[in-house]
């Protein structure tokens, strides 16, 4: 069977659920192989061999934590040259895209970005979807030449076990020379707190111009808490400094597909559409009758996000008792 | 100092984009614009200047005709002269063929520093940073929140918000950098500015003159190519209710409803 290289995102050996979406995915497509960068890899392999690994590539060198982009970029060309996969899937962040455009310019081959799925053809090639155009259009397409590289965005499919033993290759990389690397000079992790990530997380519930303060995000944070969910935030909010950048619901921030997003005093602009329309469920809460959000609720409530979320929140918490 | 900027002439992102029949964006449907995002990247060539580095600024663009619009919006905002990359063959080209007519051209201009917008706001893959940097062979500091130019130690350092992590990042110049919509708003183009755009240099190259071989680009070496394009059906019309005293108890029925609480 076909071996397609997956490229794992990870945190110091603990894997990050995309990765797990990847695996999923890729055993459509053939036997998937994970390729695992930096220390860890011992701890990393169960959970991949969990996912359907059928082999674990691991690539442990200074160069991983000391260059941006690159060094992923050596491994998997050398890699790929070895092992002939039918397909190279990588999550679609920053750093995921970044690798898989050198690497195509490398294997000289077709790229595509930002997949919301992907399915075998009758001859098991990958076929994948995206949503463009500000997620106004679902595009279908493939890759017609070479080892075709696809990014997949968080929350793609559901992570199903299908356990494996993976055996487990160490490579030897030969990386190039630092001069046209990016130097990593320090690396501050975000701390996320107790709340699940914005681009993982089963529920969103997100705040805008209507919360009108750094601190009325409490509110959106209660909401938020109640369901079990991440809190993001329109650009117009961020841009008013009430809530930091790294939870941007947007074209420009991060882009999500949970199951329930929740608008709170959001008004719709297309920025914000862009990264949040293709939400399962859509719940929006504004003053305003007329704010464009409410033509992609599923469910609207025209009133005070001051008056509705808290009384939500306090209803929910009444039903689980 | 060589400063190129790429700028990208897109469909206006706030107007109803579609497609053609052969799957490529249709860039007759919509007026046209200089890619918001771009803005960014020459507003921060643009500081460069004026930080007091002796830089000259060339805006590069790929695109049909109309394309030189954005060439002449980005010089009514500041910086020197333009290059224009027009050719019938590159219709339909995908990243990687527009990544490589804009870095021989690039290369044939010479540079030091090739500043880019984090993204298109019509294809947005944001990928074209990366493949410069890839076929120029030079450091790819990209999608920075912020950037320092050091003359003295030939580099370029800046601060990159990923996904979990806030990273500071160093390339030495020569180097590719990609700058985001929050690395300081773009400067509107003054009247004076507009005028002076009208009388700035603007090369019109051909692949023949990139030394390109037609096959190198356009549809037919396209190597991805999309099946079908179909507008999302518009979602289902939902309840909408006026909130009168209990519209926080109405939503906790509806979420139960659906199994979210």
């Amino acid at each position: 069977m076909a071996e397609i290289l997956v490229l794992v995102d990870h945190v110091d050996g603990t894997v990050r659920k995309p990765t797990l979406e990847l695996l999923t995915l890729a055993r459509r497509l053939g036997e998937p192989s994970a390729v695992y960068l930096g220390p860890g890899a011992d701890t990393a392999t169960d959970v991949l061999g969990t996912y359907g690994a059928q082999k674990v590539y691991v690539v442990d060198a200074p160069d991983v934590a000391e260059h941006l982009v690159t060094p992923a970029v050596d491994a998997l060309t050398q890699i790929a040259a070895s092992s002939g996969p039918a397909a190279v899937l990588l999550p679609s962040s920053l750093d995921g895209k970044e690798i898989a455009a050198r690497l195509a310019v490398r294997l000289e081959a077709g790229l595509i970005t930002d997949a919301v799925d992907i399915t075998a053809d009758e001859d098991g090639r990958p076929v994948t979807e995206q949503s463009v155009f500000a997620a106004t259009y679902q595009v279908t397409a493939h890759v017609t030449e070479g080892v075709p590289v696809i990014t997949v965005k968080p929350n793609a499919t559901a992570p199903e076990p299908a356990p494996a033993t993976p055996v487990v290759e160490k490579v030897d990389v030969t990386f190039d020379p630092a001069a046209t690397a990016t130097r990593v000079l320090s690396r501050t992790p975000r701390v996320g707190g107790d709340r699940p990530e914005l681009t993982e997380a089963d529920i969103v519930v997100s705040g805008g111009r209507g919360v009108n303060g750094a601190e009325n995000f409490a509110v959106i944070e209660r909401l938020a808490d109640a369901l079990g969910a991440a809190v993001g935030a329109s650009r117009a909010a961020v841009d008013a400094g009430w809530y930091p950048h790294s939870h941007q619901v947007g074209q420009t921030g991060t882009q999500v597909s949970p199951q329930l997003y929740i608008a709170a005093g959001i008004s719709g602009a297309i920025q914000h559409r862009a990264g949040m329309q293709t939400s399962k469920t859509i719940v929006a809460v504004n003053k305003d009758a007329d704010a464009p959000i409410f033509e992609l609720a599923d469910y609207g409530v025209v009133g005070d996000l001051f008056k509705v979320l808290p009384q939500l929140a306090e209803e929910i918490d009444r039903r689980r008792g | 100092m060589k400063i190129v900027v790429c700028v990208k002439h897109v469909p206006d992102a706030t107007a109803d984009r579609t497609f053609t029949e052969d799957g490529t964006t249709d860039r007759d449907a919509v007026d046209s614009v200089l890619s918001e995002l771009d803005e960014y990247a020459v507003e921060q060539a643009l500081r460069i200047t004026e930080s007091g580095v002796d830089a000259e600024v060339t805006y590069l663009t790929v695109g049909p005709d109309d394309a030189k619009d954005a060439l002449r919006k980005a010089l009514a905002m500041g910086g020197d002269r333009a290059i224009h990359v027009s050719d019938d063959d590159i219709q339909g080209s995908d990243a990687l063929g527009t990544s490589l007519v804009l870095a021989k051209a690039i290369e044939r201009h010479g540079f030091d520093l090739v500043v880019c917008g984090m993204a298109s706001t019509d294809g947005s893959m944001g990928v074209v940073p990366a493949m410069l940097a890839e076929r120029l062979g030079v450091p790819a500091v990209t999608h920075l929140d912020e950037l320092a130019i050091s003359i003295e130690d030939g580099s370029v350092t800046g601060r990159r918000e990923g996904e979990s992590a806030t990273v500071r990042v160093q390339g030495t110049l020569p180097a590719v950098v990609s700058v985001t919509d929050r690395s300081g708003d773009a400067r509107y183009p003054s009247f004076k500015g507009i005028m002076a755009a009208k009388k700035k240099p603007v090369e019109t190259l051909d692949l023949a003159d990139l030394d390109i071989e037609p096959e190198w680009t356009g549809r037919s070496a396209a190597r991805s190519a999309v099946d079908t394009a179909a507008k999302r059906p518009p979602r289902a019309k939902g309840e909408i209710v006026a909130d009168e005293g209990a519209g926080g108890v109405g939503l906790a029925a509806f979420l139960t409803a659906k199994k979210f609480a």
